[in-house]
């Protein structure tokens, strides 16, 4: 029999090394303490709204609505959060909740940097002290983020173990709290990793889909048809979802990195090609081979290349309520253009992994039916690497 | 019939070696293995290596690397272990982390090592609350799942040491694996709460580097685990490793006797 605490079907738990099994507990009282504290939700709800500025706007895509010709399109702008991304209502939950345990110190992974960008911005905002870790490859890939986390006062570690992207940010993250617990609080960045983590992330982003459903049902008077969103390890995307699960006649859709093709040996689709397996603290899906060593994983998207997958969306595959879809480098650029020319909103290169299925999915829909997509980021921090990709070398 | 865990701490305080298998290549570590028991060691660690060990520092890390670029599998450490039970009977554990056993099929993983006579496993990353993913199946093939207990168990010192077999695995430091020159948990503190609830012998590892601090927890504790410097030597010497893991293996075994 299995550990039942922080499980989402036979997915979650709490796989780590015994060091830090005592941090979890206390990390979880804590969580169950203060979400029903009148004062830290006061507190937290002014800090989402005056500091991050919520509620994000659900806007209607009219001209890309008409272009596609189906589906009515709306997009719930997380790219207009403080800091540009969803990340931050996480990371105002979390650095609020450690500042109430008694930490001074957090410390954070980060892939393309929006994660650790939002925490070094939170540590400064609560004063506390801040170091984030990122993978050598991602530190080259955004550079600027690593100058911004750098200005916010936060030290970043370029991490240089395995294959130096994410998982081995996440790992070093790990490694680092697991020597020192006592004054540090490690803000994981998404739905994934040991309980409570996943539950305290999903919590924490579900704001998106209580907004979400609230401002559809004062627009358009009635629930969406499908709600979409990117998954890398898929906070943004159980924070779009979230609410909407009980809904079962909104269809919930996460759009995966698939990099050069899910065949092609360069994907971070889990979804299509991961197994069950237990890492980073959880039982998941992830990619690996056939002894279970885990595989290097590739997306254009910095924040998406990951191995795994958070536990509440393997289950959600599991008993069949999400469906997952790969979406390659291609169609993401191909979106991030698109979305850029037809509604003049640069999105975030994970977001727009999102914005490429609803290109597909749209015209096939009618023109009654109303598809949300969550974006999750703004694109400034892709302009860059895009360029390059398409043979524009710019200077950043 | 090999021995079994509980042969190791006959022999005085126990010497218990950790070696990364496959790195330099897996014949080496046969090789190893035998001198390390040449040179006084009770009970060997083999470490199955894993692409993303998360409680290991980086001598163990790139150990673990250096093997799986060399083509180590589970099975090529399973036939190396068959191999060796040719020339030792000495007991044998593996240490790894969950997803290699898990992927492998914990029945299929604990019957081999029922066949090639490992008594026992460490898992640092199943920890208590975990233990139900495979402690039944590796007791049916008379696997010892050894039990870590950490400086911040605290209060759960008594439930995990209560439930432990084979031996304990006391962490001396927080962190990860990895030579440290001064440890500074109240180890005295910990065996004493251990000592109140089971006789089951308790080896302390993590950070520990020359004889005298391997002397100083012989004093508090049933032996000692050395695992990041014997991976180092292997690391520097590669291939001609062998003579330098002989004498720091004899000089840490004679150090606790």
């Amino acid at each position: 029999m299995t550990n039942t605490k922080g499980r989402f079907g036979e997915f979650g738990g709490q796989y780590v090394p015994e060091t830090l099994m005592n941090e979890l507990i206390h990390l979880e009282e804590a969580y169950n303490h203060y979400k029903n504290d009148p004062e830290f939700v006061a507190e937290l709800d002014s800090l989402m709204k005056n500091y991050a500025g919520r509620p994000s706007r659900l806007y209607y895509a009219e001209k890309m609505t008409r272009d596609l010709g189906g589906a009515r399109i709306y997009l719930k702008r997380e790219d207009l959060n403080h800091t540009g991304a969803h990340k931050i209502n996480n990371c105002l939950g979390q650095v609020l909740l450690a500042k109430k345990m008694g930490k001074t110190r957090v410390i954070a992974e980060t892939g393309a940097g929006q994660h650790g960008v939002a925490t070094a911005t939170v540590a400064a905002l609560l004063g506390m002290e801040c170091e984030v870790f990122m993978g050598e490859l991602d530190c080259q890939r955004q550079k600027l983020n690593v100058y911004r986390m750098e200005l916010l006062g936060a030290k970043v570690h370029h991490v240089k173990s395995g294959s130096m992207v994410l998982k081995d940010a996440v790992n070093e993250a790990m490694r680092e709290w697991a020597g020192r617990v006592d004054d540090t609080h490690y803000v994981l960045g998404s739905c994934m990793g040991p309980h409570p983590f996943p539950t305290i992330v999903r919590d924490f982003q579900s704001v998106i889909s209580k907004e979400a459903r609230e401002q559809i049902l004062e627009k358009e008077g009635r629930l969406p048809d499908v709600v979409m969103a990117c998954v890398g390890g898929g906070s943004n995307a159980i924070g779009a979802f979230y609410n909407f699960i009980p809904d079962k006649g909104v269809r919930l859709i996460g759009c995966e990195a698939a990099g050069r093709g899910v065949d092609t040996g360069e994907t971070a689709a889990t979804m299509a090609v991961g197994k069950l397996g237990v890492f980073h603290g959880m039982k998941s899906l992830f990619c690996q081979n056939d002894y279970g060593q885990i595989d290097k994983v590739y997306s254009i998207s910095a924040g998406l290349d990951y191995p795994g997958i958070g536990p509440e969306h393997a289950y959600l595959k599991s008993i069949g309520r999400a469906d997952y879809v790969p979406i390659t480098d291609e169609e993401a650029v191909d979106a991030f253009e698109y979305l850029s020319r037809t509604e003049g909103i640069i999105p975030a290169v994970e977001s727009a992994h999102a914005v490429a299925y609803a290109r597909k999915l749209a015209p096939t829909m009618d023109k009654d039916q109303i598809i949300i997509i969550c974006l999750s980021g703004r694109g400034d921090k892709d302009v860059a690497s895009i360029a390059k990709y398409r043979g524009v070398d710019i200077d950043e | 019939m090999s021995k079994k865990i509980a042969d190791a701490f006959q022999n005085g305080k126990a010497f218990i070696p950790f070696i990364t298998a496959g790195d330099p290549s897996i014949e080496k570590t046969k090789e190893f293995i035998l001198t390390m028991e040449k040179a006084g060691a009770d009970l060997i660690e083999i470490g199955i290596p894993f692409s993303d060990p998360i409680a290991e520092g980086v001598v163990i890390q790139e150990a673990d690397l250096r093997s799986l670029e060399a083509g180590t599998t589970t099975d090529t450490v399973f036939d190396m272990v068959a191999d060796l039970r040719k020339e030792t009977d000495m007991p044998l554990v593996f240490m790894t982390y969950l997803n290699i056993v898990f992927y492998y099929g914990y029945e299929r993983f604990f019957t081999r090592c029922e066949e090639v006579g490992i008594s026992g496993i460490i898992i640092p990353d199943m920890p208590y609350e975990e233990k139900g993913e495979c402690a039944d199946i590796a007791a049916r093939h008379g696997v010892e799942v050894i039990s870590m207990i950490a400086p911040t168990s605290e209060e759960r010192i008594r439930t995990i040491a209560g439930e432990a077999s084979g031996f304990i695995y006391v962490v001396s430091s927080m962190g990860v694996t990895g030579v440290r020159s001064e440890i500074t948990t109240n180890l005295g503190s910990i065996l004493g709460h251990i000592r109140e609830v089971t006789d089951v012998p308790a080896a302390i590892g993590f950070g520990i580097n020359t004889p005298e601090q391997a002397k100083e927890m012989a004093s508090i504790a049933d032996g000692v685990i050395v695992g990041s410097a014997i991976v180092k030597l292997a690391a520097k010497y590669g291939e001609g490793a062998a003579p330098y893991i002989y004498s720091y293996v004899k000089s840490m075994k004679d150090a606790i006797r």
